[in-house]
């Protein structure tokens, strides 16, 4: 065994409004940049939908994540690390930035400077790669946003896999979610497997993948390497970017500034610890339907006296493992199996996981009266088709999906008999195979939310390996380019004082 | 004071010594002191048309041709002798090769250049560098092909070894080296210079991610054993694992025990 800590993740897609505060906070701390413009490290989708950028979830198009081959050996999907560097002078799988959508910024300055004139002035779109105007916008961040455009080409969603989808482009069928999206940190992260540099690599304290902006050569491999395409080329330092956990937050025990900013309150942190040994095998299970229950048992149960122990051996801090005892992520993956990971089926085990939405009776209506099996409504009669959630969260795999629709639903019943008529009805969470209490602590945690429940962080422990001299007239944190000049992208031989920040580095 | 004074001596007996001091430590000096700036400045994001294509052809054209010149310059001559290749057989040799790798590459560098300066893309995004030195690499291999003509017509490899000499000459410092090249024909004197400009000129541009590109598959298919990295601020996972022993060993007997 050995164990690692990280911060997990959860969105619980039941309560996302889809207001994208997530992507607008994030926007601007982290991509307001030159470069970067067209690049959000969070988006909020619609869902069904085909994303951003489009058509992302197609892997037969962008090889991204893992494959298996017979022997059960596992290679990333866009070849083995030999077709890696073959493909180095022109990357086939890479998307263009229209898939994602060209930037512009709208030419406001003409409303202040335009002369007198006949027409009223008005700013029109101008790309900010050319400055040229752009006579029509074709695609923006969130092109689809709330069922836009035509049902034809949002039902090419890739989770309508094995869904008779022609009835859900009927008005009275329609349907449609909110999927929040952002980098997995995943435990077997493709960008990270794909990159010849060796500049992406996964933080041992805290599971944050990151990439090292003075080794990263542009060789743009991870573009495709990652299934979620989360990582993005910034065209103007000609690097590679991507979600950073907000790491300096994290690191002082703040939540990242998406979560912080949520107004839904959809979104939890909270410690995991792991046993970095079963990630190989648990990514090679042989089913994709596997891949799920492969990751749990990949966790490992921080109540546990001998789990306890060998953390401690392996240098988890006191403090983690505290931490991860009260972690919500624990709670909502592994006690109510409420959570999910996205795509399990690209065998990354990402560690962003997201709780299932309820969705209205869609029979009710029609049979003038709610579905029921054994007193509970039937959640397979939910008007979000449990085979496309279990195509997102299961790899199509609807078993588990029910279980936690049903479990999230008698919480509702329980807690409507505890507040409309005062009983604690056991009946309900025995039929979910839980307790009154458990339903209870469910209900504080997701329902509920209170900041001090979603979020459990201990802060990283610097002062246990850095010696603070060395640091001390260093950088901090900059967008890349670390004390240089500061210009990013611009070619100089002699940059400003440079600190190193080398960690050594374990490969595997 | 100048008398005697000759132009190819700067060209061919100190230039290349600058050139390559210039290349060898402003390589140093940028991978050292900037190496944010250090990459291969791809545009594939912006626009794919055009540089799949252009860019294969140009790159698997130039490496051939790079290579080419590596070998077939600094082979020492006795160990063709030794060998008991015939000079003009090697001389064929760098003609039916480099000939159509520099086509090649001539090819995929007039896309990639046709590229670089229509689309509106590439071009706003293009430094007065990255042209320029497109340009002079586009320019170098016409001249080499050019050099073809010149060579076709005397295959006894006569002059291939002069510039055999020439180039062994002053990597092992010998000052007299340029006097081997003064007579040639003005082509190849041209390729050469633009050769040296370029070479003076690359720790300057993005021609730097060449050094990369030959590192990285070393390291990654050599020195990396799987796929992942973790980086760690702590001590290693062995080191740790003993040090834990230790204070659990001396702990051990300290210890009360709820009896006590």
């Amino acid at each position: 065994m050995k164990v690692r800590a990280q911060i997990g993740k959860v969105l619980n897609l039941d309560k996302c409004i889809g207001c994208h505060t997530c992507s607008v906070t994030c926007k601007n701390v982290w991509t307001t940049r030159e470069g970067v413009e067209y690049a959000w490290f969070n988006n909020v989708e619609t869902k069904p939908g085909t994303g951003y950028p489009t058509d992302w979830e197609n892997q037969k198009r962008w090889n991204g994540g893992w494959s298996r081959s017979k022997s059960g050996k596992l290679h990333p999907k866009q070849g083995s690390k030999w077709r890696i560097m073959a493909n180095i002078f022109a990357n086939p799988s890479m998307p263009e930035i229209d898939d994602y959508y060209e930037p512009f910024d709208f030419d406001h300055d003409h409303l202040k400077s335009a002369p007198d004139m006949n027409a009223f002035p008005t700013a029109r779109p101008r790309s900010k790669i050319t400055g040229e105007r752009m006579e029509k916008i074709e695609k923006g961040p969130n092109w689809e946003e709330i069922l836009g455009g035509e049902f034809a080409k949002r039902s090419a969603d890739y989770n309508f896999d094995k869904v008779q989808k022609d009835i859900y482009g009927e008005y009275e069928n329609t349907f449609m979610m909110y999927l929040p999206r952002l980098c997995e940190h995943c435990l077997n992260p493709t960008c990270s497997a794909s990159c010849p540099s060796g500049a992406i690599y996964k933080r041992e304290e805290d599971g944050i993948v990151l990439i090292d902006q003075e080794k990263c050569r542009g060789w743009r491999m991870c573009i495709s390497g990652c299934p979620y395409k989360k990582v993005y080329y910034n065209w103007d330092t000609g690097k590679s970017e991507k979600c950073t956990f907000c790491y300096p937050r994290i690191e002082s025990g703040q939540p990242t500034v998406c979560s912080e900013t949520c107004v839904g309150r959809i979104r939890y942190l909270g410690v995991i610890l792991y046993d970095a040994d079963k990630i190989e095998a648990a990514a090679s299970a042989e089913r994709e339907t596997d891949l799920y229950g492969a990751q749990l048992d990949v966790f490992l149960d921080p109540n546990d006296p001998d789990v306890i122990a060998a953390a401690r051996r392996d240098g988890v801090p006191e403090d983690w493992i505290e931490a991860a005892k009260i972690s919500p992520i624990w709670k909502m993956a592994m006690e109510w199996k409420v959570a999910f990971p996205l795509h399990p089926e690209y065998r990354t085990l990402p560690m962003v996981w997201y709780i299932p939405p309820l969705s209205p009776i869609q029979n009710a209506a029609q049979a003038g009266q709610i579905a029921m099996s054994d007193q509970m409504p039937d959640v397979r009669s939910l008007r979000i088709p449990v085979q496309y959630l279990a195509n997102m969260l299961t790899a199509g795999d609807e078993e588990p999906i029910v279980h936690a629709l049903e479990r999230m639903s008698a919480m509702r019943l329980y807690m409507r008999a505890l507040t409309v008529d005062g009983v604690r009805d056991e009946g309900i969470a025995a039929r979910v195979g839980m307790s009154g209490r458990m339903i209870e602590d469910m209900y504080k945690i997701m329902a509920i939310a209170d900041y001090e429940d979603r979020f459990a962080i201990p802060t990283a422990h610097r002062e246990q390996n850095e010696a603070g001299a060395d640091i001390r007239g260093g950088c901090g944190f900059t967008d890349g380019n670390g004390c240089s000049s500061g210009e990013t992208g611009k070619t100089s031989l002699f940059g400003g004082k440079k600190k190193s920040f080398a960690l050594p580095l374990e490969s595997f | 004071m100048f008398e005697g004074f000759d132009i190819n001596f700067i060209i061919f007996g100190v230039m290349p010594y600058v050139a390559l001091t210039v290349f060898l430590v402003g390589s140093i000096a940028r991978y050292e002191r900037d190496p944010f700036t250090w990459k291969s400045s791809s545009s594939q994001l912006l626009r794919s048309k055009q540089l799949i294509w252009g860019s294969i052809l140009f790159h698997v054209g130039i490496l051939t041709v790079f290579f080419g010149h590596l070998v077939g310059l600094f082979t020492p001559v006795w160990v063709l002798d030794a060998l008991g290749v015939p000079y003009g057989l090697k001389q064929w040799m760098a003609v039916l090769i480099g000939g159509p790798a520099g086509l090649a590459a001539l090819i995929g560098g007039t896309m990639l250049i046709h590229r670089r300066l229509t689309d509106p893309r590439i071009r706003a995004t293009s430094t007065t560098l990255d042209i320029l030195i497109m340009i002079l690499i586009w320019l170098q291999l016409a001249i080499g092909l050019l050099t073809i003509t010149q060579s076709l017509q005397h295959m006894d490899g006569a002059e291939m070894i002069r510039f055999m000499e020439w180039s062994q000459s002053v990597v092992t410092w010998n000052v007299n080296a340029w006097v081997t090249v003064v007579d040639v024909h003005w082509l190849f004197k041209l390729h050469i210079f633009l050769g040296l400009i370029i070479t003076m000129l690359f720790p300057f541009t993005r021609l730097v991610h060449i050094w990369s590109g030959f590192a990285a598959p070393f390291r990654y298919l050599l020195t990396r054993p799987g796929y992942q990295i973790v980086r760690s601020r702590r001590r290693p996972l062995e080191e740790r694992r003993r040090a834990y022993d230790a204070r659990q060993g001396k702990a051990g007997p300290k210890a009360t025990t709820p009896a006590q």
